[in-house]
Order: structure tokens, then C-alpha cells, then sequence
């Protein structure tokens, strides 16, 4: 046993050993030599517009130590306070408070000068209020979520009892609109999801964080899925259809947690103001999510209890105000990254499962390549893309 | 609005470098080794200097430094002032990284000119200019080593003053310098200031007398951009366009000066209390080029 632990704790002394000699000697330091300037980053966190100015917080996402010197807005010095200091050590935070009387609606850029004369900027593109968490801005939020999720997936839904009368081809062509519907998300939530970790500090590897999430989600749900079928009644199609659907409103819950977010940290960042155009764009596109819940379980012809409806709609729609909630109040970037992953996740997992549900037996290739299936994919897709520019 | 917090005290003082010609903030001793003054049998004065290029690290707002390139260790370079018909003589030492030299506006032969191929004085080397002081009026020094855009906004310049045989009246002189430091490197400046430190005379503002006559030397070395401008509030002041001549061009309240343009302007405070100046592109004065005159009424005897 001792000779065990000796076999597995030499390598890491030996580690140690080598760590200790590469922080003494520097050869970093031999290379870059003395005037050599210092590597400067600095990531902005978050920039909140109050009445009385601008509050931005940074990040020093660099391996060495910054002074913040000078502050400028729009070209001008300003004064401003910092809650945590002005001189960052790596990954070292503080909060600026710029009393800046900036103007509604219009454009702004921050500028952070360091000891070095190093800028970085923050370019506020459209000014806004940012929300603070009182019962007005909650309401808002709630309303918002309630257009963009909820209502539109409830809408959605309602297309059961006209499903359910479709022949079997009909039913493929429907089957195949979703996952049509549901890859576009996927493609949809993956692009904004590497988009939202490229604006991640360096350190924080966006791109990683990104695809691990989605990796566990995916798995995560395939156990559930498992676990739910494996409760008995295995045979029974209608439960696995029931299931089924239950999967795919919480992949698309998900989604939608991740969309709110979006809407919601738009505002936190002060970058947008949310157009109507915006709302109406994510609701004509959410409500063909709905359609997608409710497909495989009009293919098994079950009849579904109005109250079961009601819970798939609500596990579809109601975190799109919970990620609104979210991305207003507390929003950082990590949220982002990580929600909208673990929406691609349960997203592909849904897919695979309506796939295998489609392909019974035999290949799912051969399945795929039905007229019919080909058409569904293909309108599903459409359909995504054309309310998708709405959003745009 | 404005800057946060305030220069280190060693450093270089603006305030300071309103009213130092030759030298003359230096304790004598000091003074001696890079200046001298010996009559001649004309009656003019030989005025030998020592000037040095040196690389320095400066601090052009509060907690903001930048890498310049400095004559005798400061931005704008020591202020140079003779009388019309003196002998001007700077032995010019690079202690710095790169080439420089100086050239200074001015009658001088194409030998002196310091800007001509292979007249580039290299680090280590000496070179010695040598001129009469002509004609009288406001100029300028600057290295003309190429690329010239980042000698000049590295911060090698300095004001060159000629004074007339009959000197002007008895007055409070200012030397101002319109400068600006480009610190990303991305050809556009990120601080504007008049004699190097942004809103300095915001923070300290000059002294002024009521009553007393006040000669400003204005010299534009703004890189960049192509102009520079003064603008000073409730005031008006005569200008006097490169100060060659001893009748005012002009009386207004903005003048403005093209890089390498310099005017002399007189004026005299009425009232006791604040007056602002600033350069009139507002983009530049919010940009550190603003300050203030304190006037204040003359002690009574």
C-alpha cells in the first residue's frame, strides 16, 4: 500500500519540484527582459446606466498586474470612483462609478486608460435605464416572458386536437418539421452560445465551458430519459410518447431560459433598447415550439388530459421569464454561455430521440430520406429561418 | 468631468515651466553646468546650452505614464531665450535609443539645420549648433530625425524665444506649449494639455495680478492634428503672429495655430477671480487642454 501511494505521489513531487524552479527562475522573464512592456487585458464585466452616470465593472484578465490611471467618456476625462481600488492583480475586479450624464437613446463609449496609456473601450451602443430589481422592472420582465414564451408555446399546442386527426404520412412530415424546427435551434443557440464565449475573459475558456455544459445537459437528459421509460410500463407507446414530449418542452425550456437571458442581459449591458419588432419576431418563432412538443404524441393518437398540455406548455415557456429575470438583474456572461449550452444539449438530445422514435427499426438514414421526412426538415428548418429574421 | 487625483510632486512641474528660461529653475551650480553666458566685444551675449536626448518615462496625467523621448529629461525641452544678435550655442548629446538631432526655426545656415540626410546625430554622439539668435520673436526646436511624427510626438520639442535689442515691456511671462500624446500608438492623441500635463492649471491655476501686463509665448506642437487653438474667457489679448513684430496683428479672444505655428499675446486682467482658457475644439479641452488664470488684485504699499 505505501508503495502504491509513493508510485502515485512521486510524479506529482516531481512536479511541484519543477513548478518551484519555473517560478524562481523566470524564464519567461529572461525573454522578455527588463522595459519589456507588461501584457495588458481588461474585460468589462458589466455597465449598469443609473440616473446619475455610468457604472462599469472590470476584470483584469491578464497575466500581469494593471493600474487603471484615467477614465474617458465620449472623448472627455471623467472622474470616477472605484469601489475596489484601481490597481488589479490578475482576475482582480472593481467597480467604477462615472458620474456621466449620459443621454437616452443615444450612443456612449467608455474608455479605461491605464498606467501604460493601454485603452480599452466599452461602446454603449444604445442608452437605457438598466433595470434594478423593483416590482415595476419584474412586472415588465414577467410581461415580456409571458409574449415570448409562455404565450407563443401555449398557442403552439392548440395545434394538437388538429394533429391528431393527420395520417401517417402526414404525422412523418410532422415529426420531421420538428426536428427541421429543432435544428435550427441548435444551430441558432450554438452560434450565440460561441458568440457569448468569445466575450468571455481569455481565462475563463468560453469555447470549453460551452461544449462541456452541453455535452452534460445532453447526457444528463438521455439518463433521465432512460430512467422515466425504464419505469415500468416500457411497452407502452403512448408513455413513451408522453415522455417523449415531456423531453422535448424541457429542451426547449431551456432554449427558451436562454433566450430570456438574451432579452434580458440586452438590457443589463445597456446595449439595446428592446424593440416591438424584437418581441414580435421571438413570438412568431417561439410559437411553432409548441408544435414541436405536441407532435409526437399526436403521431401515437393519445389522448392528452388539458391539464398535461397546460404542464408541457409551462415547462416550454415559463423559463424564457425566469432567464429575462436573470439576465436583467445579475446578468454576467459566464450565465450566458452556460444556459445557452445546456439549452444546445437538451436540444440534441431531443433530436435523437424523435429520430429513434421515427426509425422504430431499420436504418434511420433510409428513414430520413422519405419525401416526406425530407419535406418536414426541410419546411421545419423554413420556417425557423423566416420568423428567425424578425429577430435578426 | 476632468482628471482623478494628481501628478507625483518629483515630477515634472507645468507651473514651473511657465517661467523658466535658461535654465533659471536650476540652483546656480547646476544652472552653470549647462549654461552659460559670456559678453563679446559687440555687446551681445555667446549663450551656450547643454542639451541631451534621453528616453524617459513621463506622467501626462494623474497615474498615466508614457514612454517619450525627452530633451534634458522633460517634455516640453528647457526653454531656450536669447536676445537678437547673440550667439546661440547647444552641444546636443543623444544619450538616447534612437538618432536625433535639433532643429531650430530660425536664420541659420543649412550646416545647422539639423533635419538634412546624414545630419542625424546618433546614440552616444555629440553635435554642436551654432547660430546667431535671429530674427526676434517666438520659435521653436523640435528633432527632425525621421519618422518624424513620432520624434516630434514622442515629446522632443521646446520653445525658442528671441528677444529684441529694445525688449519689450516690463511684463508677467508665461511660456505655453499646446501638446498632446498619442499613447495607443494609434495616431490620434488620447491626452491633450498645454505644457504636457493634462488640466494641470485646472487643478493649480496660474497667478495672475490685476492690473499687470501678461505675455503668453503660445506654440503649437500638436501632432496629428492639424490645429491647436486658444481661447481665454471675459479677456480679449493682442497677438502677436510668430512675435517678429512689435505692432499686434491682431486683438481677439481665440487664436489658433497650425502645428509648428507660435504667437505671442499680451493682455491685462481687469477683474480680480477665475478666468478659464482652453483650446476651442472642445474635443481637445475635455481632453485635458483646459485650465485656469486666478487674478488677483495687486498688494497695496
Amino acid at each position: 500500500m505505501t508503495r502504491v501511494l509513493l508510485l502515485a505521489l512521486l510524479p506529482l513531487a516531481l512536479l511541484g519540484v519543477l513548478l518551484t524552479v519555473i517560478v524562481r527562475s523566470g524564464p519567461a522573464d529572461a525573454v522578455r527582459g527588463e522595459n519589456y512592456p507588461p501584457v495588458e487585458r481588461l474585460t468589462f464585466q458589466r455597465v449598469v446606466l443609473e440616473p446619475g452616470g455610468i457604472v462599469v465593472s472590470v476584470m483584469n484578465d491578464g497575466p500581469d498586474e494593471i493600474a487603471i490611471a484615467q477614465v474617458q467618456v465620449d472623448d472627455a476625462f471623467w472622474t470616477f470612483e472605484a469601489d475596489n481600488g484601481v490597481a488589479l492583480r490578475h482576475l482582480g475586479r472593481t467597480t467604477m462609478r462615472i458620474p456621466y450624464p449620459w443621454v437616452d437613446g443615444e450612443a456612449h463609449v467608455v474608455r479605461v486608460l491605464t498606467s501604460t496609456g493601454t485603452a480599452f473601450e466599452h461602446e454603449i451602443a444604445v442608452a437605457v435605464e438598466t433595470p434594478t430589481p423593483n416590482a415595476r422592472y419584474f412586472g415588465v420582465f414577467t410581461l415580456i416572458g409571458l409574449y415570448v414564451g409562455v404565450i407563443p408555446v401555449a398557442i403552439g399546442l392548440l395545434w394538437f386536437p388538429l394533429l391528431a386527426r393527420f395520417s401517417a404520412h402526414a404525422m412523418d412530415f410532422l415529426l420531421a418539421l420538428t426536428v427541421g424546427l429543432l435544428a435550427f435551434l441548435l444551430v441558432d443557440g450554438a452560434s450565440e452560445g460561441f458568440e457569448a464565449a468569445g466575450l468571455l475573459p481569455e481565462s475563463f475558456q468560453g469555447a470549453v465551458l460551452f461544449v462541456l455544459a452541453a455535452a452534460g445537459a445532453y447526457l444528463l437528459l438521455e439518463g433521465i430519459g432512460a430512467w422515466l421509460k425504464a419505469r415500468g410500463r416500457a411497452a407502452d407507446e403512448g408513455y413513451r410518447a408522453w415522455v417523449l414530449a415531456v423531453l422535448i418542452a424541457v429542451g426547449i425550456g431551456l432554449h427558451n431560459f436562454g433566450e430570456g437571458l438574451a432579452i434580458g442581459s440586452a438590457f443589463a449591458l445597456g446595449e439595446a433598447a428592446l424593440g416591438t419588432l424584437l418581441i414580435v419576431g421571438f413570438t412568431l418563432h417561439n410559437t411553432t415550439e409548441g408544435l414541436a412538443i405536441v407532435a409526437p404524441l399526436a403521431r401515437e393518437r393519445r389522448r392528452v388530459a388539458l391539464g398535461d398540455l397546460a404542464k408541457l406548455g409551462l415547462i416550454g415557456g415559463v423559463p424564457t421569464i425566469a432567464g429575462a429575470w436573470l439576465g436583467g438583474f445579475v446578468y454576467s456572461p459566464v450565465w450566458s454561455v452556460l444556459f445557452l449550452a445546456v439549452g444546445v444539449g437538451a436540444i440534441a438530445q431531443v433530436i435523437g430521440q424523435i429520430v429513434r422514435q421515427m426509425t422504430r427499426e431499420g436504418s434511420a438514414a433510409r428513414m430520413l430520406a422519405r419525401g416526406p421526412v425530407l419535406a418536414g426538415l426541410f419546411a421545419g428548418f423554413a420556417v425557423m429561418y423566416v420568423t428567425g429574421m424578425l429577430v435578426g | 468631468m476632468g482628471t482623478v487625483g494628481r501628478t507625483s510632486p518629483n515630477g515634472f512641474s507645468p507651473t514651473a515651466y511657465l517661467r523658466s528660461w535658461n535654465f533659471a529653475d536650476l540652483p546656480p551650480a547646476e544652472r552653470a553646468k549647462v549654461y552659460r553666458e559670456t559678453p563679446r566685444d559687440d555687446g551681445t551675449l555667446l549663450r551656450e546650452y547643454e542639451i541631451y536626448a534621453a528616453d524617459r518615462e513621463i506622467e501626462i496625467a494623474p497615474g498615466l505614464f508614457f514612454p517619450a523621448w525627452t530633451y534634458n529629461g522633460q517634455v516640453p525641452g528647457p526653454t531656450i531665450r536669447a536676445t537678437e544678435g547673440d550667439r546661440v550655442k547647444v552641444t546636443f548629446k543623444n544619450l538616447g535609443t534612437h538618432p536625433h538631432s535639433i532643429h531650430f526655426h530660425g536664420w541659420h545656415p543649412p550646416e545647422m539645420d539639423g533635419a538634412l540626410a546624414g545630419q542625424e546625430v546618433q546614440p552616444g554622439e555629440t553635435f554642436v549648433y551654432e547660430f546667431d539668435a535671429d530674427p526676434f520673436g517666438l520659435h521653436l526646436y523640435h528633432c527632425h530625425t525621421v519618422p518624424l511624427k513620432r520624434h516630434i510626438h514622442k515629446g522632443l520639442y521646446g520653445a525658442f524665444i528671441v528677444d529684441p535689442r529694445r525688449s519689450r515691456p516690463p511684463a508677467d511671462e508665461l511660456v505655453m506649449v499646446m501638446n498632446a500624446f498619442d499613447t495607443t500608438f494609434d495616431a490620434e492623441n488620447e491626452v491633450y494639455a498645454v505644457n504636457t500635463v493634462a488640466n494641470a492649471f485646472m487643478q493649480e491655476p496660474i497667478r495672475a495680478t490685476v492690473g499687470r501686463l501678461v505675455r503668453i509665448y503660445l506654440v503649437n506642437v500638436t501632432e496629428f492634428d492639424p490645429i491647436n487653438s486658444l481661447h481665454l474667457h471675459g479677456m480679449f489679448f493682442d497677438v502677436y503672429r510668430t512675435g517678429t513684430s512689435l505692432v499686434p496683428g491682431d486683438r481677439t479672444d481665440t487664436v489658433m495655430l497650425c502645428q509648428g505655428e507660435r504667437a505671442i499675446l499680451e493682455t491685462t486682467f481687469r477683474y480680480p477671480g477665475d478666468f478659464m482658457f482652453h483650446a476651442h475644439q472642445s474635443e481637445f479641452a475635455e481632453l485635458g487642454w483646459m485650465g485656469l488664470f486666478r487674478a488677483e488684485e495687486a498688494p497695496t504699499t
